[in-house]
Formats: C-alpha cells, sequence, structure tokens
C-alpha cells in the first residue's frame, strides 16, 4: 500500500478537519446559544444565514469564499496590506471552507440539543448564584452533551469529506493543498482506479466507524446522565 | 422584609398584586393559572413585571420607574420549583453544595446542619433520579437554604406527594422557617395545605387580590370523608 497511495492526502484531510471543527465547536455553540437567547429584529434572516452553507452548492460557498479571501477581496486585501501574506491557496483555505460548510451541522444539532434542556433547570441555576456563563457550563452543556457530541462528529465528518469549497479557494496543490477528496477525483480523472478505490475505501472507513461509534455511544446513555462523565 | 407592589400583563389577564411579608410563611392561594407561579417568578427575578416595585429590606430589586432590575443570580431569593428542578447530571451532594459562594468551614457546617435537619444523610451520593419524592423535596429544600438565602419562595412545594409525605413536610417546612427566621412565600391550590403551614393566606383570582372566599371555611374536607 506504501509504494500505491501518497499519504500526505490523508494526514492532510485530518489536519484540516480537526482544525475546522475547533472553530465549528465553539462558533457554532456561540450561535446557537445566542439565537436561544437573544430576541432581536431580523433574527430568521441571520438563521437562514447560518443554515445557507448545508443548502447551497459548496462551490457557489467555495465562490463566495473566493471573493472574500482572494487577493483582491476585502479580507484577502486586508491580509496582504497589514501582514503581506494571503490565506488563498493554502491549508488554511482549506480550513476556512471545512469549516463554513460544517457549521450548519454543528449549529442546528447545538440549537435542537440546547433547546431540550428544561429551562427550570437553567433558571434554578440562576436563582442559586449563578451567572450565565456559569449557568451554560455547568448545566446546559452538560445536559446538551448528546447532541453536542452529535454535532461534532457529523461537522467532522462533513468537514473531512469537503470538495467543492475547498478546490475553489484552496486548490488541488499535491503535497501541499490537495486533501482526500480531492487526491480521489484527481486520481480517478487520471485513470488511477486502484489509487482513488484504496483512497474511497479508507475515507468510507473511517467515517462509517465515526457515525457507528456516535450511534453505539448515543444509544448508551440518556439525555440527563451522559454529562455525568465529563462535568 | 419582602414588599412587592407589581403589574404585569398575562395571556388574558392582568395580574395586579400588592403585598408585605415579615419572617413568616405568606400563602398565595388560587386555582391554576390565578397568576401565582407568575408572582414568584417576578420576586425571583426570572420574569420581569410591566410596572411595580419589588423590595427586600431596604433593597430595591425592582423598580420600573428607575429602570432597575437586580438579576436572579444576585437576589439573594431561594426557589423551589414545582417538580423540584435538581440537577439530574449531579449527585445529592453536588446539587446542595451548587448555590455555595464561599466553601469555607461556615459552610461545611451548614451543609452538615442541613443534612441533619432534613434526614438526608444517607443519600448524598445517589443521583436524583434514585430519590423518592420526598426525599427530592428535601434535597430541593436543602439546596435551597444551603445558598443562604434572604427570602424562600415555593411552588407547589407539596403538590407531587403522597398524603403522610405530605403532612410530614409541612411540619418540616413550618420548623424550617422558624429556624431560618427569613421570609417564606408558598404557592398552593390546596386549602388544606394553605390552612396547615401559612402564617397568612392571600387569595388570587385571576389575577387579583381577593377577599376570603365565602366558602373557604367549608373547602378544607375532614381527611376521612365518610362515604356513602
Amino acid at each position: 500500500m506504501e509504494t500505491m497511495i501518497e499519504w500526505h492526502p490523508v494526514v492532510l484531510s485530518l489536519k484540516v478537519a480537526f482544525t475546522s471543527i475547533v472553530f465549528v465547536f465553539i462558533f457554532g455553540m456561540m450561535a446557537a446559544y445566542m439565537m436561544k437567547t437573544l430576541h432581536f429584529p431580523g433574527k430568521a434572516a441571520v438563521e437562514a444565514l447560518f443554515i445557507l452553507p448545508m443548502v447551497l452548492p459548496p462551490v457557489v460557498t467555495g465562490f463566495l469564499l473566493l471573493l472574500l479571501i482572494g487577493k483582491n477581496g476585502p479580507v484577502g486585501k486586508f491580509l496582504g496590506d497589514q501582514f503581506a501574506t494571503q490565506i488563498i491557496f493554502t491549508p488554511y483555505a482549506a480550513v476556512l471552507a471545512g469549516a463554513v460548510v460544517a457549521f450548519p451541522l454543528m449549529y442546528q444539532s447545538a440549537k435542537a440539543a440546547f433547546q431540550s434542556v428544561d429551562s427550570k433547570l437553567e433558571d434554578a441555576a440562576r436563582t442559586l448564584g449563578a451567572n450565565e456563563w456559569r449557568v451554560f457550563w455547568t448545566v446546559t452543556v452538560p445536559l446538551s452533551w448528546p447532541g453536542l457530541v452529535a454535532g461534532l462528529v457529523l461537522s467532522f465528518s462533513r468537514a473531512l469529506g469537503e470538495f467543492g469549497a475547498t478546490i475553489m479557494v484552496a486548490g488541488n496543490i499535491p503535497g501541499k493543498t490537495q486533501t482526500l477528496p480531492l487526491a480521489i477525483y484527481f486520481a480517478a480523472e487520471s485513470n488511477d482506479l486502484t489509487r482513488a478505490g484504496l483512497y474511497v475505501l479508507l475515507i468510507s472507513v473511517m467515517t462509517f466507524a465515526m457515525i457507528l461509534w456516535l450511534n453505539v455511544w448515543s444509544k448508551t446513555r440518556n439525555r440527563n446522565t451522559a454529562g455525568k462523565e465529563l462535568f | 422584609m419582602l414588599h412587592i407592589d407589581i403589574t404585569k400583563q398575562l395571556s388574558d389577564f392582568e395580574l395586579q398584586i400588592s403585598f408585605s411579608v415579615e419572617n413568616s410563611i405568606l400563602v398565595l392561594f388560587g386555582p391554576s393559572g390565578c397568576g401565582k407561579t407568575t408572582t414568584l417568578r417576578c420576586i425571583a427575578g426570572l420574569e420581569k413585571p410591566d410596572a411595580g416595585i419589588i423590595s427586600k429590606g431596604g433593597q430595591k430589586l425592582y423598580a420600573s420607574e428607575t429602570k432597575e432590575f437586580i438579576p436572579p443570580s444576585r437576589r439573594r431569593v431561594g426557589f423551589m420549583f414545582q417538580d423540584y428542578a435538581l440537577f439530574p447530571h449531579m449527585n445529592v451532594h453536588k446539587n446542595v453544595w451548587y448555590g455555595v459562594q464561599k466553601a469555607d468551614q461556615k459552610a461545611q457546617d451548614l451543609y452538615k446542619k442541613l443534612l441533619r435537619l432534613l434526614k438526608i444523610e444517607h443519600l448524598t451520593e445517589r443521583f436524583t433520579d434514585k430519590l423518592s419524592g420526598g426525599e427530592r423535596q428535601r434535597v430541593a429544600l436543602a439546596r435551597a437554604l444551603m445558598a443562604e438565602p434572604e427570602i424562600l419562595l415555593l411552588d407547589e412545594p407539596l403538590s407531587a406527594l403522597d398524603n403522610d409525605t405530605r403532612l410530614e413536610l409541612q411540619e418540616e417546612l413550618k420548623k424550617m422557617q422558624q429556624i431560618w427566621n427569613i421570609p417564606f412565600v408558598l404557592v398552593t391550590h390546596d386549602p388544606r395545605e394553605a390552612r396547615a403551614v401559612g402564617n397568612k393566606v392571600l387569595f388570587l383570582e385571576r389575577g387579583r387580590q381577593v377577599t376570603e372566599p365565602a366558602n373557604w371555611e367549608c373547602q378544607c374536607p375532614p381527611r376521612l370523608q365518610a362515604v356513602n
């Protein structure tokens, strides 16, 4: 196998997916909690914007990101002027693409999980002197834990498999920005079916194992007590 | 001392309530949906009234005129929820300690005293799903008092219990109030309970305070009624 496949795309994909979900986990939870607690005009529109990357074709998301971080885009210009650097066509762009497409999955899971927490428990914590930060970390998060883990696993799988947006902003530079899905596409295109097949097998096994683990894990836990393990 | 004088628009009537309570047990009595629980939630700061004033001792907790509103976490107003709202992911020990600001010797002593008074010393390691109704009620009371509140609000604290446990806990509530010597405001729709624990009873109907209902005296059936 060593001779048949390059390991770089595999390692890069894992790195990109792990880095993406760190951001996705934090921002997805923040956004979900914000939408649960705040009420403001235009909330429905903001929410639609959060979900948008899930329903837009990834290539369209990629195109929009390209406008943003391209050399002449607002972010690209800023990075160029201030730091004399660009993230376009680097692994950082792949992380950005992965994070953007995976965000809605985390957001949706976190929102559903937070909403399922009995608000009386949060109120009880408040009357016991806990500020909002403490209520969130000691009551809301532990009681939403199974939903948050589900969101995390789904986001990771989604970021791992991202193709359309990645190729738009990170390109396909072998050894630099070529992730696993890109390697599969270009191996198949150059008729190297064994190599493409091995990559396909690898990514299928990885994602299948994760979803399987999630199913088994969540079946053996109930909503109220899963948080005991962590908190 | 607690003083409240507020109005709040509810879905089909306006809640208008005003009372003061010293260090004793005041019962808010009325049918379901008359605004009792909303009143408690306003005192605790979990809901905002439309207008009025709520004060504790000399401290204003809420005043519509000056736009003052102290958040629930800084009010030192304990709240015992109808279904007790114990944290299911924590054991009894952690539940009871949740509201402690400073875990010093004083808190340790208070903890021991509460467990002893409420007879829950043997339950500290248990999770809340392994407790009976009466045990939950006791743990919830211990948790609320452990945070050293200056007022304690109790929303239908005994309604989920069987008759014998209820009678026992009525006595315990009275005893705890006497020991702690802070205002307790208790909500119930059960006339027997209102009578048994209240030093003073306030009657509520569709958000308004009313005088004692005409049938109040005979509303309280004897414990064992003859069945014909």
